[in-house]
């Protein structure tokens, strides 16, 4: 295996709506911060790859734009996900561990704003018997949520508590959308938005961008003093069909984070991108986080939720601390389809 | 043949799912400030802080350096030289010209990159690149940001451009 390291990090502000500049718009200045910091041109990168939805932008094809905050002349050589930008880092990282590439540009950008996020999410579910239906994407939420609190797997407490940590956490990032000095009583008092689900419980919509260096070897450690070595990563995919998978736990996060190597070592970070406090929780569990481990020191998705950027964010904050000095092993997880169906998790080292 | 009628064995072709989703679109910020520009008749491109080349339409950033572009728009010409044509004739329900017609790339006096149009009022044995045209405008009270306030561009009666003058947009 190649050592691989995160080397940069850059990412815009969340936003519940920008009125004014369109997805690429977002996306120029968050990567021109990133090559400027890292002193490098779009010739020096060898990949180039992104995570994007069209559905979220309503137009084909509207990822190939992206290329204008890059500079795709003379060519380059890239490729695209339709997923979370976490997962085109994968698919950076291993295009690197093939030996195809020293130094890769991954990014991630979407504008959620432009349409209803909660029922163009109801297009990931099963074509045929339950998206006809037009479940929702906080409806299907709730009702996962609903499994685990009946069944004793977590409380309301609990999922305000995780809430209130997320948003509290979020003071120290300028670019969270929502923070505050909250305590799980005050949540709690509130009335319910989709039961079980307060407002607090669920993740805001978030329009925004964010970027990645990944670097190889000898060329990661020229360009970063302390870069953030990815030690595991992994991603793993359970059914789409809601009634035949356990929801009140996240399988699938358990076997990404055993193969990626997450209990080998005391995490001094995690940053978890559930879009729902009581998959949060199901997250941190799955992980096997204990209480000396500081969870989402950037607010995680519950503050700030760049779809389609939300995850790669999640790898750059553990990589920030670990870059910036004060976590020396961090773990970061991303999550794409309805309830925790596919989770990625990554392991970076100093 | 209704479901009702139809054999249990026979396999479902037939589903009726509407899909409506509504986006509220806005073109972004450079392409705002292209559009609202043509609805008053001027053309607008931005440079590039690398090169110095004059993009059209404004865009944000130069798609060659990846750069932002800040600086205020450049004003280009609604008139330049043909670099490369196709004479068509195969009908199409959104052109609303008579065929044959020629589709163009006319790179603007002022501007470093090409855009495509149409080209009329011209023989078609005469149409060649390199040479000079002008943009024929909608009558003014119809203007609106669209570059279809353009109609088509037509030849104007300059010698053609030298060859090296737009060799390479070729």
């Amino acid at each position: 295996m190649r050592d691989v390291a995160v080397v940069g990090f850059t990412q815009s502000e969340s936003v519940r709506r920008e009125r004014d500049r369109n997805e690429v718009e977002i996306l120029i200045p968050v990567i021109h911060e990133l090559k400027t910091r890292a002193g490098i041109t779009s010739e020096d990168l060898d990949f180039v790859c992104s995570g994007s939805s069209d559905y979220l932008a309503g137009a084909a094809f509207a990822f190939v734009s992206g290329l204008d905050a890059v500079g795709a002349w003379p060519p380059l050589c890239e490729s695209h996900v339709e997923m979370d930008g976490a997962w085109a880092l994968y698919e950076a990282w291993v295009k690197i561990q093939m030996g195809y590439a020293d130094l890769a540009l991954v990014y991630g950008f979407g504008k959620p704003s432009m349409g209803d996020l909660p029922l163009t999410m109801a297009l990931q579910l099963d074509p045929y018997t339950t998206m006809p239906l037009w479940p929702d994407a906080v409806s299907i939420a709730a009702l996962q949520a609903r499994l685990c609190l009946e069944g004793g797997v977590l409380s309301e407490r609990d999922m305000a508590e995780a809430a209130a940590r997320d948003r509290r956490n979020a003071l120290d990032n300028p670019n969270a959308q929502v923070a505050g000095d909250f305590r799980a009583e005050q949540i709690l008092s509130e009335p319910y938005l989709v039961s079980p689900l307060r407002k607090h419980d669920c993740a805001p919509i978030s329009d925004g961008a964010s970027a990645v260096l990944l670097a190889a070897g000898d060329r990661a450690k020229e360009m970063c003093e302390r870069p953030a070595w990815i030690r595991g990563i992994e991603h793993i995919c359970e059914p789409q069909e809601l009634g035949v998978r356990d929801l009140t736990r996240s399988r699938s996060t358990e076997i990404a984070a055993e193969k990626a190597g997450v209990g080998a070592g005391k995490v001094d970070v995690a940053e978890l991108s559930a879009p729902f406090s009581h998959q949060e929780i199901l997250v941190e569990r799955a992980l096997g986080l204990g209480s000396d481990t500081e969870v989402n020191p950037s607010g995680g998705a519950l503050a700030g939720n760049p779809i389609m950027a939300v995850g790669l964010s999640r790898i750059g904050e553990a990589a920030d601390r670990i870059t910036k000095g004060s976590a020396n092993r961090a773990v970061a997880h991303a999550t794409s389809g309805p309830c925790l169906q596919q989770n990625l998790v990554c392991v970076l080292e100093g | 043949m209704s479901e009702q009628e139809s054999d249990a064995n026979e396999p479902v072709e037939m589903l009726r799912m509407p899909v409506e989703l509504d986006y509220t679109y806005s073109a972004g910020t450079s392409a705002s400030r292209f559009l609202r520009a043509f609805a008053e008749g001027k053309l607008l491109g931005q440079r590039c802080p690398v090169d110095g080349k004059v993009y059209i339409p404004t865009r944000g950033s130069c798609p060659q350096h990846g750069v932002p572009i800040d600086g205020e728009p450049v004003e280009v010409a609604d008139k330049g030289t043909l670099v490369t044509y196709s004479i068509v004739r195969v009908p199409s329900e959104n052109i609303p010209l008579e065929l044959p017609y020629v589709a163009i790339q006319v790179v603007l006096d002022g501007a470093d990159t090409a855009m495509h149009h149409v080209l009329s009022e011209c023989e078609l044995e005469d149409v060649h690149m390199g040479m000079r045209l002008q943009a024929k405008w909608k009558p003014r009270e119809e203007w609106e940001t669209s570059v279809g306030n353009i109609l088509y561009f037509i030849p104007i009666d300059e010698p053609d451009a030298p060859y090296d003058s737009y060799k390479e947009h070729i």
